[in-house]
């Protein structure tokens, strides 16, 4: 029973970048899956092509039964997505945001006004529900982007770096939560991080890729066992070197901003 | 139904709050009524015209309407750079749906400035020949701001950032204002300005807002409406191919 099947995806940018090469996985339905892997390594390219927002360059994916290249609408009813970059409208208040993706969502009205309450008092944002999102902090919009992502409830669930800028008491409020989804509504979490130790205490199965291909994979301590290391942490870094990356993915997004900025005259 | 809602209250909201985009968008207008209307008054009146500023109040409700449906069109293109499209290209709402939503609030937006700008000719002494047009005039103003929002659409579509906005607006917007016969007659023009002037949609638009403000016609307003709708519901069809295709 796969919810995502992968077969030899392969996602090239221009003619030389190959930023997925040939990656094969799957993932069980009801599962809480972790895909790691250093800046850059192709993991948001993945869930992109995954989530209908790229088109693969080569290989097939089925998700939830469905294409996401040719069969977009119906793999698009499948899943819900928490992006690593923002995604919020600025010029909206945060219940807007919300109310907004409800509909396109079609949450019916009650369980909507329900869970949007629900939702922003979770993530502690309920007293700035009437401010414009251009007013909050980092880690209150990054908050408000899970409260979002979690309003309706998908068969899965991509989270790109959620935990990203949040405090740890967020960060644990915000793991327990999914795992009570997870395990109530069998909803499927395909999600990334760079916290090893989130990783290693969440994922019930891991892959690691590394410069568009997939190193290992494995259940966290299947990995550890293979690498014979103590902490994934440790194991992470015997499977993908100690090398810095120095086309990280933060850092060239932010230098396209630059380049965009700077050219703009 | 209630997507295409959101996506059209999205838009008005954001109009309603970007008070400077407002006042700045309306101060362009504002100039060219009075500098142009008193301004060449004079002489167009001295030419056997008639009153230029009855002639030149439909051309500029026509001016503020290209700018601003083109505008609402490509905000596509901020909406992309801040990553707010992401949201609405992944939610389970065909793409046409989202792409009718957001042109309905672009149109009604620029609709709304359109009658901003009337209210303000009016003020500066324009005169409409009857009244009972005006709400005609109005429909014609939400189907021209229509068939630019979708063209901003289907443009902004194409880019991939701020940088084609600017070429854009000078070698698209700025000859379809200036050759539609918005500032001047298209009667007796040299063929190759009066080719053009037929090529341009927003020709007949100002004539159209002509026929039902001040009486006058170059096209006739069935010929209007006619090349309107069509050339309307092509740009909804292109600006929706396209725009199902953004890849993010
Ligand atoms: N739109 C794009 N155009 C060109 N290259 C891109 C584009 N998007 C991503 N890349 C490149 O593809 C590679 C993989 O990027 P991706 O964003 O998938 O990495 P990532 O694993 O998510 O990294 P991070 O941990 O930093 O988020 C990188 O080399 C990146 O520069
Ligand atoms: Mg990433």
């Amino acid at each position: 029973m796969n919810i995502i099947e992968v077969k030899n995806l392969i996602k090239k940018f221009g003619n030389e970048l190959i930023a997925v090469d040939d990656v094969s996985f799957d993932v069980q339905r009801g599962e809480i899956f972790a895909f790691l892997g250093p800046n850059g390594a192709g993991k948001s390219t993945t869930i992109k092509m995954l989530t209908t927002l790229l088109h693969p360059t080569g290989g097939s994916i089925r998700l939830n039964d469905h294409d996401p290249a040719r069969e977009a609408d119906a793999v698009r009813h499948s899943f819900g997505i928490v992006f690593q970059d923002p995604s919020l409208d600025d010029e909206l208040t945060a219940y807007e945001n919300m109310e907004f993706h409800g509909v396109l969502y079609s949450v019916p009205k009650a369980t909507r006004r329900e869970r949007i309450e629900q939702l922003l008092k979770f993530v502690e944002l309920w007293d700035r529900k009437d401010d414009l999102v251009k007013q909050f902090s980092g880690g209150m919009k990054r908050r408000l982007e899970i409260a979002r992502g979690l309003l309706h409830h998908p068969k899965i669930l991509f989270l790109d770096e959620p935990t990203l800028g949040l405090d740890p008491q967020t960060r644990n409020h915000m793991w327990n939560y999914l795992k009570e989804l997870n395990t109530k509504e069998g909803i499927t979490i395909f999600f990334t991080t760079h916290y090893m130790e989130e990783a290693d205490r969440i994922a019930q199965r891991i892959a690691i890729i590394d410069h568009g291909k997939i190193i290992a994979s494995g259940t966290p301590e299947e990995l550890k066992s293979q690498a014979g290391k103590e902490t994934l942490e440790e194991a992470f870094l015997s499977f993908t070197g100690k090398t810095i990356r120095e086309e990280s993915g933060g850092g060239l997004d932010s230098m396209r901003q630059h380049r965009r900025m700077w050219t703009r005259r | 139904m209630s997507t295409i809602y959101i996506l059209w209250l999205r838009q008005l909201k954001r109009y309603v709050r970007s008070r400077s985009r407002i006042i700045g968008s309306l101060g362009q207008p504002i100039l060219f009524l009075l500098s142009l209307g008193y301004g060449f008054g004079p002489i167009f009146q001295r030419a056997g015209q008639g009153n230029y500023l009855e002639f030149l109040a439909p051309g500029i409700i026509g001016m503020s309407i290209i700018f601003t449906s083109i505008f609402s069109g490509m905000e596509i293109i901020w909406d992309r750079q801040f990553g707010f499209l992401k949201e609405t290209l992944v939610a389970p709402v065909s793409r046409f749906n989202i792409m009718i939503g957001r042109t309905l609030g672009g149109a009604t937006v620029a609709t709304f400035q359109g009658i901003i700008v009337f209210v303000i000719a009016v003020i500066a002494g324009f005169r409409p020949y009857h009244w009972g047009m005006v709400p005609g005039a109005i429909l014609m103003m939400l189907l021209v701001s229509l068939l630019f929002t979708a063209l901003g659409t289907a443009v902004a579509s194409l880019l991939e950032d701020m940088q084609g906005f600017q070429l854009i607006i000078n070698f698209l917007v700025m000859p379809m204002f200036f050759l539609s016969g918005a500032l001047f007659p298209l009667q007796g023009l040299p063929a190759a300005i009066d080719i053009i002037a037929r090529i341009d949609p927003l020709s007949y638009g100002v004539d159209g807002f002509r026929a039902l403000l001040v009486n006058t016609s170059h096209f006739g307003l069935v010929q209007d409406i006619g090349i309107l709708g069509i050339v309307t519901a092509a740009f909804l069809l292109i600006g929706s191919y396209f725009f199902s295709r953004i890849q993010v």
